[in-house]
Parts: C-alpha cells; structure tokens; sequence
C-alpha cells in the first residue's frame, strides 16, 4: 500500500533526518549585499528554538529561505531532508504590518484557510476541514468568537486567529515571527505555552523574538543571529555577555540580578512579560 | 394609470431592438463589473481598473489603424500593459502605483498621437468606442459580453478560496505552496477583460465608476467576501436597470444616467450604515 509506505519512509525519516538543516547559506535580496553569510546550523525534531538579534539582522530573511521563497546563493537549506520550497507542512505566521484588517472575513473563515493548501485546486473545504477549523479555535480560545470579523478583534486576539490557522494546517514545523510584539500578556503567556504544548507532541518551532527572558526560561535552543550565526545552543551556554553583546551591539544592556537576567533594549524600549 | 399602465412604461423603450440590447449589456456590465470590482475595492487597485481602460483606447486606435478588431486590439494592449506593470515593479523595484502611472499615461499618450496623425478622417465609428455609446451595441458585442460575463464567473467561483487566500494574505498564501503571483496575474487579465467589454458600454471614463461604485457600496454592509459580490451584482444590476429607464423618459445620455444611479445608490446606503470599518475599506480603494 502506498499510504502505508509513505509513512513509514516518514517515520524512518524522522528518527534520522534533523528537521532543519542549513549549510553555509548565504543569501539576500540585491547583488553583492548578502543579508545572511554562511549561516549553518540544524534543528532536532520537537526542539523550541528562539532566533534573537536586532532588527534588520535577518531573522525573517531566514525565514524566508526556510520557506524557499528565497533561494540560497550559496549553500544549502534543507527541510526533513529536502530542498526548501513552499508547502503546506510549514506553517508560518509573519509579522503582521502587509494584512488589511478590513477584509470582509470572519475568524472562522481564517482559520479555514489552513485548510486551503491541503485541499488542492477546485475543492471546498468539507465537513471534516470544518471541525479542523473548529477545534483550532478551540485550542487558542477564539470558537465563541467564529462569526466576528477580524476587523472587531483586538491586537492579541488577531494574533490568536493566525495561530488557529497554522494549528489547523497541521504541520510539522511552525515558523513564527515576531509572535509577541504588540499582543497583550495574557496572549504573550498564552503562545509560548501553546508552543511548548505542540514541541512536546513532536511538532518543531522557530520562533523570532527580542523577548530573551522568555527564551532563557522556556526554551530549547537559541540562535544569535546577526547576518552570521554569532552562536547556536541551549540558552545557558549562549546567554553570555559577550556573545549577547556581540548579537546586539549597542543596543542592548544586559543586568544580571541575583539569579535572574533583566535585559533593556533601548531601541524600542518596551518590557515585556513571560 | 393601472397595472396595465405600468407595466407599458417598462416595456415601451424594448420593442426597439437597440434599446433592448442596450438594456442587455447594461445589466451584464453592471453585474460583471461589479464581481471583479469587488477585488478592485478590496485591494485599492481602482487606479488600474481607470489605467487599463486608457490603455484599451490606444489599443481600440491601432486595431482601427491595423484594420483589426477593436476587442483584439484592446484586450491585446490591456493585458500588455498589465503584464508591463508587472515587469516594471519587479525589475525596476518603483512602487505599483508608481508604475502604474508611467505605463499608462505613455501608452495612453501614444494612443492619443496616434490618432491625431493616422485618423484624419474621424469617424463616428470610432468615437463610440472610445467614449461608449450603449444605444449603439449589436448582437455582437452582446455575445462578446456575455461569454466575458460566463469567463468572469466561472473563474470566480472555481478559484474562489485561491483568490481570497491569495488577496487576504499572500505572503502567508505564498508559503503554504499557492501559485500566488499566477493567481495575481488571473485577476489581472479578469479585470483586463471586464474593462474591454465594458468600454463599448459605458466608455473609458465611466468604467472605473461601474467597476468600483456598485463593489464598495456592497463593501459598506457585507461581512463576507461572497455576500459582497452577491450584493455588489445586485447593486450593479439595480443601477443598470434604474439608469436606463432614466436616461430613456428623461433623455439624458444613458451611460452617466447609469452611473448616477450607482452613485446615489452608494450616498444612501452609505448614510444607512456609518461603520467606521466600512470606510476605511472604502477609502483604501482610492489609495
């Protein structure tokens, strides 16, 4: 049987194959200014990994060469082991500046979307991508909300409904940017524990965040990125100062107290709650 | 006056076989344009609904010069200079808008030129087509707008979930494997054909109004994409019918009575609904 042996090339897969592998990637957008140089490093299924640098260091350029919307010039980026390219086993939740919140679409509608590139060309999503939907909603605590539009949602709430539509899609790799920036507390505390929640059962995420309090406590791996991974590993090797300022630069103050780790961007100045 | 009366009122103006028709691709048009101009109003791109149907003007003047016909030459200029703006954007990295303005009003001025030194001798002919005369549509045309409207909606309604996924959030679209510029490109050569057949009807300068009058009134009050084409065709059909019988029993031309209707159609349901929602929708369309 076909099916049967795609999941057992799947799971052999999956207890050999890192999830994420890139090889010396080097990419960017315009001629000879490479956003990212010779980037390696390669993430383990169910791993939580935070991606820290300052703006414009290229986090989400990562993510798009992840995605394969962006080739490698040099180098190679492998997901489960192939080629990147677009498909609906990554879910991936942008930042959120390029979406028209006046769209005539109900939150019910969004999360259905997940269900679209599963569905293929011509088909409705049927009873089955209904209840998917539905129990997505569930999950973020969005389903008494289904009818609303997204445009009398309130900033933590709009987040909510991406992260039903990525849950809905059921990947295996979730790519958040920027998840936390301009969300309430609450729905900070609430996606963090929602990611920790999916890495246990098997899934992986990438999350790209300034909030390193967060990624000292809940995470798994960080990556310190600044054009060029400055370090990759779990959070108590990474988080030193000198790497941390090697990351930031200037714009960054990092104060240890006691045992905890208070860090002060003054670039946005904003504080945040884990 | 009795029932008998009334209803003479209505079917008096078709038993001309002109204003029959008339009445035909006026319906089509306000139903066709209002389905594309829903993406139109949702996605601010009323300026290359306007810059398509200038382009179609100079394509209409190469296929009188060429001695071809006039819906091959426009369709062939519009979905030129779509794919222009296109290439444009990308290659040169000005914003659309911007690239928008520079195709357009050179292949418009071109047109312009053109007939200026080829059509000395200035027909009737051509004078309907650019500025649109609906009392003067023939079977033809008819046929040309309906097989138009039957394209339009067919593809509307098969790639209804590609389209609102790829229009709502590309980049997210893009990444779970939608051919997203494709489906750009679809909407583009839909809009390119709607423009070209709606020209003969209403002209150049009303088909931007029939493309995003009827969609936006429709924006003020629909919640789902689906209900506002429903809606935006009823609004569209509702102008087309209302501006026709008005330009017949007042004598006024028949293409702006149309439009008027439209219009007024929008300032009332616009003072019914006062979402603040609805508005800025609106006034997206117009960035």
């Amino acid at each position: 049987m076909r099916g049967g042996a795609v999941a057992v090339e799947r799971a052999a897969r999956a207890t050999t194959i890192p999830v994420i592998q890139v090889e010396e990637l080097t990419t960017g957008y315009r001629r000879n200014e490479p956003v990212l140089r010779n980037v390696r490093f390669s993430v383990e299924r169910g791993a939580l990994v935070g991606i820290l640098g300052p703006n414009g260091s290229g986090k989400s350029t990562l993510f798009r060469a992840l995605l394969g919307l962006l080739r490698p010039w040099e180098g190679r980026v492998l997901v489960e082991g192939q080629p990147a390219r677009p498909n609906p086993d990554i879910a991936y939740i942008p930042q959120r500046e390029t979406i028209d919140w006046d769209f005539p679409v109900t939150v019910l509608d969004v999360a259905l979307m997940g269900r679209y590139p599963r569905l293929g060309l011509f088909r409705r999503p049927g009873k089955n991508d209904r209840e998917l939907a539905l129990w997505a909603l569930e999950q973020v605590g969005l389903v008494d909300q289904r009818d609303r539009l997204i445009a009398e949602l309130s900033g933590g709430q709009r987040q909510r409904v991406f992260l039903a539509r990525a849950l809905a899609q059921e990947p295996e790799l979730f790519l958040l940017d920027e998840p936390v920036s301009g969300v309430d507390a609450p729905t900070q505390h609430f996606v963090f524990e929602l990611l920790e929640r999916l890495c246990r059962q098997g899934k992986t995420a990438l999350v790209a965040t300034h909030d390193l309090s967060c990624v000292a406590q809940r995470f798994d791996r960080v990556l310190l990125l600044n054009h060029e991974v400055i370090a990759y590993g779990p959070p108590q090797e990474v988080f030193t100062e000198a790497l941390l300022h090697r990351t930031f630069r200037s714009h960054l103050l990092l104060l240890r107290y006691g045992d905890r780790v208070i860090v002060v961007e003054d670039e946005d100045g904003d504080e945040r709650s884990c | 006056m009795g029932m008998s009366g009334a209803v003479e009122l209505f079917v008096e103006p078709l038993r001309y076989g002109f204003l029959l028709r008339a009445l035909v691709a006026a319906v089509l048009v306000g139903a066709i344009g209002a389905v594309v101009g829903s993406y139109v109003v949702l996605k601010g791109l009323a300026f290359i609904g306007d810059a398509l149907a200038h382009v179609a003007f100079t394509g209409i003047v190469v296929a009188f010069l060429a001695g071809f016909s006039f819906y091959v030459g426009a369709l062939a200029a519009a979905i030129t200079a779509g794919l222009g703006i296109g290439w444009v954007t990308r290659r040169v990295g000005l914003s659309t808008d911007t690239a928008i303005g520079i195709v357009f009003s050179g292949v418009f001025a071109l047109g312009v030129v053109l007939m200026a030194i080829g059509i000395r001798t200035y027909t009737v002919d051509l004078f309907s087509y650019v500025f649109g005369d609906i009392l003067a549509v023939r079977a033809r045309d008819l046929w040309a707008i309906a097989l138009a409207g039957i394209l339009v909606v067919g593809v509307v309604v098969a790639l209804y979930k590609e389209l609102l996924f790829a229009h709502f959030d590309p980049v997210v679209a893009e990444a779970t494997g939608l051919p997203v510029g494709v489906l750009q490109l679809v909407l583009l050569l839909l809009l390119s054909v709607t423009v070209v057949v709606s020209v003969q009807a209403v002209g150049v300068v009303l088909v931007l109004a029939m493309l995003v009058t009827p969609a936006a009134t429709a924006a003020l009050v629909a919640r789902r994409l689906a209900s506002m084409m429903l809606l935006a065709v009823c609004f569209g059909v509702l102008a087309a019918l209302v501006g026709f019988y008005l330009s017949y029993y007042a004598s006024v031309p028949s293409g702006g009575a149309i439009v008027l209707v439209a219009t007024v159609l929008f300032v009332l349901v616009a003072g019914l609904v006062r979402g603040r929602g609805a508005w800025r929708r609106l006034t997206a369309a117009y960035r």
